[in-house]
């Protein structure tokens, strides 16, 4: 993970300085609301139903285990004993005190913790693949770029007060599991023809009331030329995006209402112009940058060790986990386990302190001291030696993180929604608890196979539904609560926004539609091992939707 | 439950004026008397949108105490007292209505190592 | 509203004259996009300086041709929020040259100084006389920078490649013995 300097630190510290004096200024009346607002904003500090909501960066969704545990302590000492991790790679954390977030945040900040930038009109927190540096079809650690680039955008002068918030997603790997097209820009790491590494860039991806899935806009960039053509992007955005209307504001709008050739044309024209100058990378910095990040010093184990598959054998419910929640590491006789925070009739990415401190503890004994996180809301150990992995899961079974439904039905993918957030119509997580219970069954969720659930409580969909195998969206009618449902989203590289299956259902019924709609998959699969997805793909939504709403 | 950010003023019941407390972010109702009390039984009920627009120009004047004001609905149940009148405002009263996650960790686990 | 510039308050030796107004002889005026635009070539030619106040939706290319003879550009925040002339600002200074003044004008609060200052601003308008007398303090309250700016201090990047912070981190104290660089 990347190693903080004195420089990152002290930036941190006078951050922390700067809004213990604003909330001065503000608490004494010297700044009105109206001005004091995006400050705190851009320092990741909402006004929400019961209280402020702090929101803290977990950059490209790495932790080190001193971080975790000041997390906790921060949840016990200023909140009510835990916290939340969201789809974006942060920790939100609901009851905090606007008094008492300087004391908070000084304490975040003597570990490298920070909220810059968790909201406000700039750029958030920079998320990656939560599999990086680890996974076997990556080609470079992108967690490298995303460090060089979050630097860059951190307190940029000319990009604090851009027309709307701007999200930046950085992939390396095969497979896309940093779901890199709902972004405003994603940058995806690859080898061209010519054998050479370099970005492919993205923009114009955003979920909300208008969805779009970003576009190709520069099939191949240099990694010289990473952080200028971001700026052309940026300064591009922060002059031309719409600033009269909050939902015509993204870059998603400038990009579709220009166009991606006419969008690409204007960034090119910017960054010709600055591509030489003092935003070139040279390969010095590049590599002074790689070399803060410190890798493991993993021991030459074998990769299948026998106690291993004894064990296996010995106890089902380890097997089960096995098969389910651990994935294979770049490095022989490692893997890479997946701490399932959606425990039957749970909170979707909620953790206790308790939960958090075993965590840091398992970390350091277990994975070189290192937590990731992921936009599904799970947490990963990334560096296990396989021949530990029995006395893990027992650690981890014992905690309530082990629960084997890593990506199956129960692995729902859910924002606060209206028990906590002021911007929501409806209720998400009540929705998730009832789904949850009644695919308990471990075996029911093996046999559904990968299915991803995810709910929005409002129309911002930060529960990211419009790319759901099954989305669903809270909305209001009449004071009470009704869900959409949309089927066949997908947030990987073959990125796909949901379709919708037809008129909102009540609040009562969401749990017996899901259930009539998982039967209807289990009926038209034309294989056990065809996917949801790929049968709702196959069949189109039709079939699910005559039995949806058949009865009524 | 439509975010009241974007309410029009348009009375069809009695309603109180509800923000937040500046310094914790509790949730507070206006008084009569201008105060702020975290008691909704003790906020001050406006029965048409003059009174109700008058009540939030002042609680929205009064933003070094809370913040965020806007006209919340209540209702007067069968024993004369107020209740929220609606979930966001139910839910904003109470708590969340779900109960923080399951876990089953309690206090302090021994986590074998 | 008090006028900060080089780091003081100083007087504004500027006059805004009107559309519509007659220009005066030999003072230091600001005129409008529109009415510099309609005679530009006269104006920059006159016995006094000439600054032009530039609204923030329209390119400052447009304004190309004459930044060499003007001594003034003033930007507009309309509100704070509104960042577009924060990218107006570099582009005068870094990709057009302009070395004249560059001032903000509007909404100028001091938890926006060091951004202006940085993005190529050396003159600002400041719209609360208590900002601007803390200006000296607010100044001071970074030490870090992480890119590089109009206002020549080093960034980050920079500062390590000349040695002058080294990587560590006792936030992972403990964990330093299990680790190794790659």
């Amino acid at each position: 993970m990347y190693l903080y300097d004195e420089l990152d630190r002290t930036l941190i510290a006078e951050r922390v300085g700067e809004f213990r004096d604003q909330i001065a200024r503000r608490l004494a009346g010297e700044l009105t609301e109206e001005e004091f607002k995006p400050l705190r904003l851009m320092n990741g500090v909402y006004l929400q139903l019961h209280a402020y909501m702090l929101r803290i960066a977990i950059p490209y969704g790495t932790l080190s285990s001193a971080q975790l545990r000041m997390l906790a302590h921060v949840a016990r000492h200023y909140d009510r004993g835990f916290g939340h991790f969201t789809t974006r790679q942060n920790i939100q954390f609901h009851w905090i005190k606007l008094k008492e977030l300087p004391d908070a945040m000084a304490e975040l900040a003597s570990v490298g913790l920070h909220g810059m930038q968790t909201s406000g009109n700039n750029v958030r927190n920079i998320t990656t693949d939560q599999w990086a540096g680890v996974a076997p079809d990556e080609i470079e650690d992108p967690r490298i770029w995303a460090e060089l680039i979050r630097q860059h955008v951190t307190l940029h002068p000319e990009f604090s007060f851009m027309p709307r918030k701007f999200k930046i997603a950085v992939g390396a790997a095969a497979q896309d599991r940093a779901a890199l097209r709902i972004h405003d820009l994603a940058l995806r790491l690859h080898r061209n023809g010519k054998g050479e590494t370099g970005f492919e860039v993205m923009v114009g991806g955003g979920l909300g009331r208008t969805p779009y899935l970003a576009q190709t806009i520069k099939p191949f960039l240099r990694k010289r030329d990473v952080l200028s053509y971001i700026e052309a992007v940026l300064r591009t955005y922060n002059q031309f995006g719409r600033r009269d209307n909050i939902w015509k504001a993204r870059i998603k709008i400038l990009v579709h209402d220009l166009g991606a050739e006419a969008f690409a044309k204007e960034v090119e024209a910017e960054w010709q112009s600055i591509k030489d100058g003092a935003l070139a990378l040279d390969p010095a910095v590049i590599a002074e940058m790689a070399a803060r990040f410190r890798y493991p010093d993993y021991a030459p184990l074998d990769e299948s060790p026998p106690a291993l598959a004894d064990a296996r054998r010995a106890d089902r419910r380890f097997d089960a986990w096995m098969s389910n929640a651990v994935a294979k590491h770049k490095i022989p006789g490692y893997a890479i386990v997946t701490l399932s925070l959606k425990p039957e009739a749970g909170t979707p990415g909620d953790c206790t302190a308790v939960q958090m401190e075993a965590i840091a503890d398992l970390a350091d004994r277990y994975s070189f001291g290192e937590i990731r996180v992921g936009h599904e809301q799970n947490m990963v150990l990334p560096h296990v030696a396989k021949r530990d992995l029995p006395r893990v899961w027992r650690a981890l079974d014992a905690i309530g993180v082990a629960t084997p439904n890593v990506g199956l039905v129960s692995d729902i993918i859910s924002c606060p929604g209206l028990d906590y957030c002021s911007l929501a119509n409806a209720r998400s997580i009540p929705v998730a608890q009832e789904i949850s219970r009644r695919f308990r069954k471990p075996e029911l969720a093996r046999e559904l196979g990968r299915l991803h659930i995810n709910i929005s409580g409002c129309i911002n969909a930060c529960g990211h539904h419009h790319v759901g195998h099954i989305g669903i969206l809270g909305v209001e009618k009449n004071d009470q609560e009704f869900y959409q449902i949309t089927l066949g989203g997908k947030a990987d590289d073959d990125a796909k926004l949901g379709t919708l299956i037809g008129p909102a259902v009540p609040y009562a019924q969401v749990a017996d539609a899901v259930e009539t709609i998982v039967t209807a998959y289990l009926e038209l699969r034309e294989r056990p091992d065809e996917l949801f997805v790929d049968t709702v793909k196959r069949t189109g939504i039709e079939p699910f939707k005559e039995r949806l709403y058949a009865a009524h | 439950m439509t975010s009241p950010l974007d309410q029009k003023i348009r009375i069809s019941g009695p309603v109180v004026i509800t923000a937040n407390r500046l310094v914790d972010g509790a949730v507070v109702y206006r008084r009569a008397d201008g105060a702020w009390t975290d008691n909704l039984e003790d906020g001050a009920i406006a029965m048409s949108a003059t009174c109700a627009r008058e009540l939030l120009a002042a609680a929205t004047k009064d933003e070094i105490s809370a913040v965020g004001a806007y006209i919340a609905p209540v209702r007067i149940a069968g024993d004369g007292k107020m209740r929220p009148g609606n979930l966001r405002e139910l839910i904003r009263a109470a708590g969340p209505t779900v109960e923080q996650a399951a876990t089953k960790a309690t206090e302090s686990v021994d986590v074998p190592l | 509203m008090p006028l900060i510039k080089a780091g003081r308050i100083v007087e504004d030796r500027y006059v805004r004259v009107d559309d519509t107004a007659p220009i005066p002889d030999r003072i230091a005026v600001i005129v409008s996009a529109e009415r510099f635009l309609a005679e530009p070539n006269a104006l920059v030619r006159r016995d006094g300086s000439v600054g032009v106040l530039w609204p923030n939706d329209r390119r400052v290319a447009e304004l190309e041709p004459w930044l060499g003879h003007l001594a003034l550009v003033a930007l507009a925040f309309p509100k704070f929020r509104d960042g577009r002339a924060y990218s107006q600002a570099r582009q005068l200074r870094e990709r057009y040259g302009f070395a004249g003044e560059l001032r903000a004008t509007g909404d100028v609060l001091r938890d926006q100084f060091l951004f202006l200052l940085r993005a190529g601003f050396d003159s600002l308008e400041v719209k609360k006389p208590a900002d601007a007398a803390a200006f000296a303090q607010v100044i001071k309250r970074f030490s870090v920078f992480y890119q590089p700016s109009a206002d020549g201090r080093l960034p980050a990047q920079r500062r390590r490649l000349s040695g002058l912070a080294a990587p560590r981190d006792d936030c992972i104290a403990g964990a330093d013995s299990m680790l190794q660089e790659a």
